[in-house]
């Protein structure tokens, strides 16, 4: 019977089928995970007022976001120093987010389920995102502009949100006058200074140069001298309001609006304020600049980063990739030496990314870097412009990474061409140039296409390699911007896989951050799929155009 | 076969080669193969074949799989260059001129030289493109000319009726037979002065290789032809001259009707009436 069975290959195919569930529970397992940490995250989340007292010790009021529980077994507990009742089986703690670092040092804090003698969720509970120090819990006091109180009371909540959104505005201006306006004239000067050593190097540097250096610089300094009045009358306006708050230990605390990015009391919400405060949490994590060491605020540098930097692979890897192959399965002579270089070609796929990384730096960055500074850059030394780590040597350390697929993936196109084609057009007297242009290379174009695939899904995923050759934890400025030449593949990107590691690791406020960083892993997931997504449906309608032959 | 069948073979033959006659003018040469062997690595393909194939006139070379037919084919437009390990010995004049000097241009002689193949092998353009590709290469970019030419050739190739407003259409979306037409008439609009036509019906249903037949017919107005087919009743139909091959030699080559009436060799009268092969 059994024997039968087992011949049937009905095991086998319960087996099969296992692996496959297995397969799909663990990418679904994955994405559901990252999805729901990343997703809660920007949802407003109820504050709750404690009243707590633990045992010989005065009782306190905690005001804050509940994060986590985690329930202890009893001996367990005991073990860990926690005095246990006999009738107690668990242990069950609290992780309140209670914010207010400034005050207390601390922005978490665990608290014991037991000793918490009564807890109520009142609605005049605020929270205050700031650009410093982090969240803040408490409750609104009073509402002060120069000084002198205009509102208190229930009647200093609107008053504060039109103050608040008043001050955002100003706010917004000083970055664009701060960001673009200055920080282009700063690269303007930055351009004049550089021309000026140019030619002092080049000893050519005579009282004409000279003058008009001197007269461009003197037109950026009045532009300057002019922005900089603007910014003064900026500034006084956005310090002039303020608000005052009561912590949960009953201090007061005065808090100037300028450092005020939101304020907003959770229990008050109706849903639809909710999710309109998640949206706009969601686009501000999309759109924005990080703040507090990337702990807070978005992370558009890194979006912004990680697509540059895969796309400037791709415009690398691709024709190296296609004429590498073309020459490999067209032209060379097919022997022992190509059987080697494919070996070889295959095996590169194999070697570890950081192996890419290190030979990066030593050779592309250090010794073609530090050269081309050399020939073309002296102006600018002691610093150095292609000799330090970069978006352009990231993708072209990137491009070396994923250059064995591309070429394995177009061979096999190439191969798959069937010759009767090939004859056709050389039998109309076509060169075998002609024929590669003219049909056999568009007919490979998704087998091209697939090896890009398979690279961008590669490199937008890996962060070993670059951190050695151009990523960094906080970029000032973007790759790509307004000031001539518009991109600039000498400065260091931000990168999504990096960003990762950064909030989860290295980042000083390890509790507040671990939400961002399944966020940043679900956008990184997003965006190769989105990246490969863009990759596919060219190479379907690639596909479609250049149907080959059948058999 | 028993003889009663091989009997009635003959007949069938002989009704298909009537009318043949009188089309037999004054033959002028247009390709001459003088002393050619060919090997493919250590083993030779084509043994001391010389022959003559005349202007304006269907040449056929028959003879069972393997003989060597097609390879002497691709000979005539160095199609063989393709195969790494051949190696030619001999001459082939193309009016007169050795394409195997050195200072032939294999492209330029393609392109006197058109070639038709077995398999249908259209490109996944648009039938316009398809036709116009042989143009496109020599650097003729006027839509113009290119419409009038492409008109002319699909004309030639019988396909202009049924492919006049389908010109944009995929060349793949069409019929196998229709796809054959098309190739052929990709293949005369560069206007070549020779078409080598390996095998081209054996792909294609009784209708649509009719057509073919008949296209042939039209085609040796302008082109001198040589075709390479198994089928012995298309050498006898479509065929002025034919050319009998067996293991890479030449045995026999005339007049088709002379051939398949009265073949001079025995392994020729063997084979066209149906003993091995």
């Amino acid at each position: 019977m059994i024997k039968l069975w087992f011949k049937s290959g009905a095991p086998w195919i319960w087996l099969n089928a296992a692996a496959v569930s297995t397969c799909l529970i663990m990418i679904v397992g994955v994405l559901g995970l990252v999805t729901l940490r990343g997703v809660v995250h920007f949802w407003p989340h109820q504050v709750t007022r404690f009243s707590y007292q633990e045992e010989d010790k005065a009782p306190r009021i905690i005001i804050g976001e509940k994060v986590d529980t985690s329930i202890t077994p009893a001996a367990m507990a005991k073990s860990t120093g926690f005095k246990m009742a006999d009738d107690e089986e668990t242990l069950v703690q609290y992780l309140i987010k209670t914010g207010n670092r400034d005050l207390t040092g601390t922005d978490f804090l665990w608290i014991q389920a037991r000793d918490v003698k009564e807890h109520s969720d009142p609605v005049d509970l605020m929270v205050i995102e700031r650009r410093e120090w982090g969240n803040f819990y408490g409750q609104l006091l009073e509402v002060k502009e120069d000084h002198k109180t205009v509102a208190t009371g229930t009647a200093a909540w609107p008053v504060l949100q039109t103050k608040i959104e008043e001050a955002l505005v100003v706010f917004k201006e000083i970055a664009h006058l701060e960001k673009k306006e200055i920080g282009a004239i700063n690269y303007a000067l930055e351009r004049l200074r550089l021309k000026q050593r140019k030619l002092e190097l080049e000893n050519s540097l005579d009282d004409a140069a000279k003058q008009e250096i001197a007269a461009e610089k003197a037109g950026y300094e009045v532009d300057y001298k002019q922005y900089q009045a603007q910014l003064a009358t900026l500034y006084q306006k956005i310090r002039r309001d303020s608000l005052v708050a009561t912590t949960e230990s009953g201090a007061t605390l005065e808090i100037p609006l300028a450092k005020v990015v939101r304020a907003f009391q959770p229990n008050a919400m109706s849903l639809f304020d909710k999710m309109v405060h998640y949206g706009t949490k969601v686009v501000e994590f999309l759109a924005d600049d990080p703040r507090e060491a990337n702990t807070e605020g978005g992370i558009f540098p890194a979006i912004f980063g990680t697509v540059m930097m895969v796309m400037m692979m791709s415009v690398i890897v691709t024709p190296f990739g296609v004429i590498a192959a073309v020459y490999l399965r067209e032209y060379a002579k097919q022997g022992f030496t190509t059987r080697l270089i494919r070996i070889a070609v295959n095996n590169l796929a194999g070697v570890p990314s950081v192996v890419y990384g290190v030979f990066g730096l030593g050779f592309f960055v250090y010794i073609l870097g530090g050269n081309i500074d050399q020939l073309f850059f002296p102006e600018s030394a002691p610093a150095p412009v292609y000799g330090t780590p970069g978006l352009l040597w990231a993708s072209i350390t990137l491009a070396l990474l994923t250059l064995p697929v591309v070429i394995v993936s177009t061979e096999e196109g190439l191969a798959r061409i069937p010759s009767s084609i090939r004859e056709g057009s050389l039998a109309l007297g076509a060169t075998k140039l002609e024929t590669l242009w003219l049909t056999v290379l568009p007919m490979a174009s998704p087998a091209m296409m697939t090896g890009l695939i398979l690279a961008v899904a590669r490199a937008a995923g890996e962060v070993a390699p670059l951190m050695l050759v151009g990523v960094v934890k906080l970029a000032p400025t973007l790759p790509l911007d307004g000031n001539f030449p518009f991109l600039h593949l000498d400065r260091k990107f931000m990168h999504l896989g990096f960003h990762i590691y950064d909030v989860g690791f290295q980042s000083p406020n390890v509790e507040a951050a671990r939400p961002l960083v399944y966020a940043t892993a679900l956008l990184l997931v997003l965006v190769v799929i989105g990246l490969n997504l863009a990759a596919i449906v060219i190479r379907n309608n690639l596909r479609e155009k250049y149907r080959a032959l059948e058999g | 076969m028993s003889a009663q069948e091989i009997r009635t073979h003959a007949i069938d033959m002989s009704s298909v080669l009537r009318g043949k006659e009188e089309s037999q003018h004054p033959n002028e040469t247009c390709i001459k193969v003088e002393n050619l062997n060919l090997f493919y690595g250590e083993k030779q393909a084509l043994y001391d074949i010389n022959m003559e194939m005349h202007k304006k006139k269907v040449t056929a070379y028959i003879g069972p799989s393997g003989c060597g037919k097609s390879t002497l084919l691709r000979c005539i437009n160095r199609m063989n260059d393709l195969v790494d390990c051949a190696k030619i010995d001999g001459k082939i004049l193309l009016d007169g001129e050795n394409i195997y000097d050195k200072s032939v241009n294999v492209a330029a002689l393609r392109r006197r030289v058109g070639m038709v193949f077995q398999k249908p092998n259209p490109f996944p353009k648009s039938i316009f493109e398809n036709v116009a590709y042989g143009l496109r290469i020599q650097g003729v970019n006027d839509k113009r000319v290119l419409e009038e030419t492409v008109e002319k050739a699909l004309t030639g190739a019988a396909l202009w009726d049924e492919m006049k407003d389908r010109l944009n259409d995929n060349a793949l979306g069409i019929s196998g037979g229709q796809q054959q037409r098309l190739v052929i008439a990709r293949a005369i609009a560069i206007e070549p002065e020779v078409l080598l036509l390996d095998e081209p019906a054996s792909a294609l249903d009784p209708i649509s290789t009719l057509k073919i037949e008949e296209l042939i017919n039209e085609l040796k107005e302008k082109y001198t032809i040589v075709i390479v087919t198994h089928n012995m009743q298309q050498a006898a139909r479509v065929s002025d001259y034919t050319a009998f091959m067996y293991m890479g030699e030449l045995i026999e080559i005339g007049t088709t009707s002379e051939l398949f009436t009265n073949p001079v060799k025995k392994q020729t009268e063997d084979y066209i009436t149906g003993r091995y092969g």
